[in-house]
């Protein structure tokens, strides 16, 4: 036991001393007050949030069990940072909620697994990781106690990953019983594309498709999405779907370098449908959680046309679209959430003549909107851009012709909610939505975060000068 | 004016101060002061811009700027001018300025309408000084999504159908060039690095079957914004259902960043594919002149009128490029510009008669020449120039365009080139028609004898554009002097193609 111990895990640390002291709050019992709780617990997420930039530093543990670098500090800094808006934009939700130090209690714990899946430097803890990372969080999906919805998600999201938690596990058995070791400094010399290996690719691949919702695996997402509560949506549209890509990052490429043309195939088919479907479906969904819902699965995979240039390039582009992507999505889902809190209304039609009484939030949700659909000049369309640069560098110009016009069959459908917003006539539009402080900080982060990132290249630099 | 950067910063400026406006007089007054200093400094861009070729300067783009903006993927804030850029920027500021005069009583959200407008006007400026394809496809995609609001919040008829259907194309035009610009990035290879700067592009021996397979891409998607037959079905709605002043940037601005796009990137950087092409060009150029014109003549709506005249014009357009020489390439341009302010003037003639007569239908139009004398003469000048009576600038450009396709002495180019030249006959006819029943002829409606003729800001705007029609369609050695040189270099590019085959 030494100081780089401490140094080294300080994310997953300083994660499990919030969560000990949301427990000792709940076993004294002494803050009656759900909003001193809820800023408290702000707080001490911004506080993590700011140690995380702190002394970083590259290293082992636990004989290659685990590891840090300064690219996967950035990663957990990312997933903190999103869980902190979320946690600003949940207060509407929260506050009148009876268990609020049980929320947070679960939503850290998945954020802990999430952190040590990522510095994984063993299928073991990878896997640790993931489990720590997905059943508490089908108990938030059911935090709408009284709803039966809410229910019926929870169970459909903890049967859906444990089935895919299955696949992936037996794929891991495979490599093991191939290579006799599971260690990832070890592996990408033992893998050299064998038959089982092979198997236990698809496996895994299929495991990783489950959890990133990628078609054809993504038959839980809408109905998981539409039940739970809007702030566990956005967690789950967001940092759960960043804390997978960072993972599959670290493990398709470096891992199976030695079977790229295998798992640049099956990339491909799984890009094109995923994209394909996800927008096919979100053209035709009415609630608006759905349609996000759809729409993130196309999104994924453009994320996945990134990855599947196996190149830095490709990495860094899908580090810095995830990011934008957590500006953009938080800033509608924030929207979103302080609607459906003061008005129970979730469906597209609803939002027919936002404009009228909100013209702030129309367009705080019309830009998040456009920067997801990739229209300059939000950072969205650099996101898109580099993205597609990358799917662009192996020269497979089918699939970035298939890209490039989902791209537009996506406006259609965000242009659609956008013209419902600023267009549409209603007898009875959403009435004037005032938010919270913390939720109106929220969105000022997520717009700056939508106009500067984009103008800005220092992130994606920053990004690039880590790989 | 050397610096070309705030040729961009300036309009981006008044874009955000309209936001800080209180009241629709500050919102109109900000835009219009904004707008007209603005021409203001794209006339003095034009003066320095003669004065330094004056000094016998002659590399290709003047006042260059560069700064590394994405450098790790080469991409670069890298802007410039040559002589058609500056010619498309004048001609943008001067259908900006006129929009947002004859904008002048928008009363539903204000601030919204003039922010838009500027935007799209941001998008254009950025376009037309871009030299890094980057940076050119970011200010292309800028220029299209104001549009979709603007139509379907303050348009007209069927206008959510029309905003769709216009966004929709033209993003998929973008799309296509999208991959086009990709295929040209990783295609390009200079000492291992790859490139998005246009000269450099230019510059390269790119191989025939790759140009074969982007100049498609290219020139296709950049064709979508400009009315490509079979791609113009956009135009017709689009104009029908906007706005005056949206009307009037689409068909002045949107439609030239396509004739632009294609003369710039995708004939200049891909040569040889374009000669190996030319001939698709060419049909698909006549079909739409012809067409056009044919269409224009079933139209009974005024807007519709010039929305299909349009197709027919952007023929022009593409006929040019098609052609291959230089007199015709210049013809192209000068159509572009011809056309921009032509049409910018017959949409804003169209846009203030509807807003006294609340109908654009010819047959219930009549006798306006004796009510609002000054707005009929306006609709008439533009109806003469649209068919290319000798004086205006559509003359001119047409007659070029037409000069330089004669120069092809084969069959084919010359049939395409009579087709087209006989097909100005059909624009006289519905031209003639539609001022003949709208503006001549008895009074039709008791309602007309107490309409009020223009008002300044529509005197304003109109006599702006009238002079610079004229100025061209009466000497357009400037602008001949002014774009002949830059052609010569396009031409010389497709020139040594034509040697490599």
């Amino acid at each position: 036991m030494n100081t780089d111990f401490f140094i080294l895990m300080k994310p997953e640390l300083s994660i499990t001393f919030i969560i000990f002291i949301l427990l000792t709050l709940k076993v004294w019992d002494g803050i009656k007050e759900n909003s001193t709780l809820i800023h408290l617990t702000n707080f001490l997420l911004f506080i993590n949030f700011i140690i995380g930039f702190i002394g970083n530093s590259t290293g082992w543990l636990f004989n290659g069990m685990y590891h840090s670098t300064n690219l996967i500090s950035l990663e957990k800094n990312i997933l903190n940072f999103g869980t902190l808006i979320i946690s600003l934009q949940a207060y509407e939700w929260i506050k009148n909620h009876k268990h609020v130090i049980e929320f947070y209690i679960l939503l850290l714990t998945t954020l802990l697994g999430m952190q040590f899946m990522i510095s994984s430097g063993n299928f073991l803890m990878f896997y640790l990781g993931l489990e720590i990372a997905s059943i508490p969080l089908a108990a938030i999906v059911n935090f709408d106690l009284e709803k039966i919805k809410s229910s019926e998600a929870a169970v459909k999201m903890i049967l859906s990953s444990a089935f895919a938690s299955c696949i992936m596990l037996f794929g891991i058995s495979m490599i093991y019983g191939t290579t006799g070791t599971l260690d990832f400094a070890e592996l990408p010399k033992l893998i050299t594309g064998g038959s089982l290996q092979i198997m236990s690719l698809i496996f895994i691949f299929s495991g990783f498709a489950f959890k990133l919702s990628a078609v054809p695996f993504h038959l839980w997402t809408a109905d998981v999405y539409e039940g739970a509560p809007v702030p566990v949506t956005a967690y789950l549209s967001v940092i759960s779907k960043a804390a997978m890509v960072f993972v599959f990052i670290s493990i398709l490429n470096p891992l199976f370098v030695n079977a790229q043309n295998v798992w640049y195939n099956m990339l491909s088919l799984t890009i094109v449908l995923t994209i394909t479907v996800g927008n096919l479906f979100a053209i035709r969904q009415n609630n608006i959680k759905r349609f996000l819902a759809f729409s993130s699965i196309s999104q994924v995979g453009f994320i996945l046309l990134g990855i599947s240039s196996g190149t830095n390039m490709g990495v860094t582009a899908s580090i810095y679209f995830l990011i934008v992507y957590i500006f953009s999505n938080l800033g509608a889902f924030g929207v979103i959430s302080l609607v459906s809190a003061q008005t129970k209304k979730e469906n597209i039609s609803d939002y027919k003549a936002f404009y009228k009484n909100n013209k702030t939030l129309s367009w705080i949700i019309t830009i998040s909107l456009f920067s997801l659909a990739g229209i300059p000049p939000t950072a969205g369309f650099f996101g898109k851009m580099f993205l597609v640069t990358a799917g662009a560098s192996k020269g497979n110009y089918i699939l970035v012709v298939i890209a490039a016009l989902n791209m537009v069959v996506s406006l259609y459908y965000y242009l659609r909610v956008v013209k419902a917003i600023f267009v549409d006539e209603n007898n009875e539009p959403i009435a004037k939505v005032e938010g919270s402080i913390f939720s109106k900080a929220a969105f000022v982060i997520c717009m700056v975060g939508i106009v500067l990132t984009g103008f800005a290249s220092v992130l994606y630099d920053y990004i690039n000068s880590l790989m | 004016m050397t610096n070309l950067s705030i040729l961009v910063i300036f309009p981006l400026l008044t874009t955000l101060a309209v936001l800080f406006c209180r009241n629709t007089t500050q919102i109109k007054w900000t835009a219009l002061i904004g707008s007209l200093i603005q021409l203001v400094l794209a006339s003095m861009l034009m003066c320095s811009y003669y004065a330094e070729r004056g000094t016998g300067n002659t590399s290709q783009m003047l006042f260059e700027q560069r700064y590394s903006w994405y450098s790790a993927l080469n991409i670069e804030y890298y802007i410039g001018v040559d002589g058609i850029s500056v010619i498309m920027i004048m001609l943008t500021a001067f259908v900006v300025a006129c929009g947002i005069l004859i904008s002048w009583k928008v009363e539903t959200l204000t601030k919204e309408f003039f922010f838009l407008l500027l935007l799209l006007s941001v998008g254009a400026y950025g376009f037309f000084i871009s030299l890094d394809l980057f940076t050119m496809f970011f200010f292309l995609e800028l220029a299209v999504i104001p549009k979709f609001l603007l139509i379907a919040i303050w348009g007209s008829g069927k206008k959510e159908y029309s905003a769709m259907k216009l966004a929709l194309m033209l993003m998929g035009g973008s799309a296509l060039v999208l991959v086009g610009l990709l295929a040209t990035y990783f295609n390009t290879n200079i000492n291992g690095a790859h490139t998005w700067d246009l000269l450099k592009i230019a510059h390269l021996q790119i191989p025939l079957e790759t140009q074969l397979f982007i100049f498609p891409f290219l020139f296709v998607g950049f064709g979508v914004f400009t009315a490509l037959f079979p791609f113009h079905t956009w135009v017709p709605d689009g104009h029908s259902s906007a706005p005056t002043a949206a009307s009037m940037f689409l068909a002045g601005i949107s439609m030239k960043l396509g004739g632009y796009g294609c003369l710039r990137v995708a004939t200049y950087l891909m040569p040889e594919a374009a000669q190996h092409y030319s001939w698709i060009i060419v049909l698909l150029a006549t079909i739409a002149i012809i067409y056009g014109a044919f269409a224009t003549l079933m139209q009974k709506d005024l807007k519709y009128i010039n929305a299909y005249s349009s197709v027919s014009h952007c023929g022009f357009i593409l006929l040019g490029i098609g052609m291959m020489t230089k007199t015709a390439l210049i013809g192209a341009v000068m159509q572009m510009v011809s056309h921009g302010i032509m049409t910018a003037l017959f949409f804003g003639a169209i846009g203030m008669i509807y807003e006294r007569t609340h109908t654009r239908q010819i047959k219930e139009l009549g006798g306006l020449l004796k009510t609002i004398p000054f707005l009929s003469s306006v609709f008439i000048i533009a109806g003469l120039c649209s068919l290319g009576l000798p004086g205006f600038s559509g003359f001119v450009s047409e007659m070029v365009v037409f000069m330089g396709a004669w120069q092809r002495p084969d069959a084919f180019h010359r049939i395409a080139t009579i087709l087209a030249a006989a097909s100005i006959v059909v624009t006289a006819v519905y031209i003639l028609r539609a001022a003949g029943s709208a503006i001549m002829g008895p009074i039709k409606n008791e309602h007309f004898n107490h309409l009020k003729d223009a008002t300044w800001n529509e005197k304003l705007a109109s006599v702006l554009l009238i002079v610079a029609i004229l100025s061209i369609g009466l000497a357009p050695f400037w602008l001949i002097n002014l774009i002949s040189p830059d052609t010569q270099i396009i031409m010389e590019n497709i020139a040594r193609g034509a040697i490599g085959n």
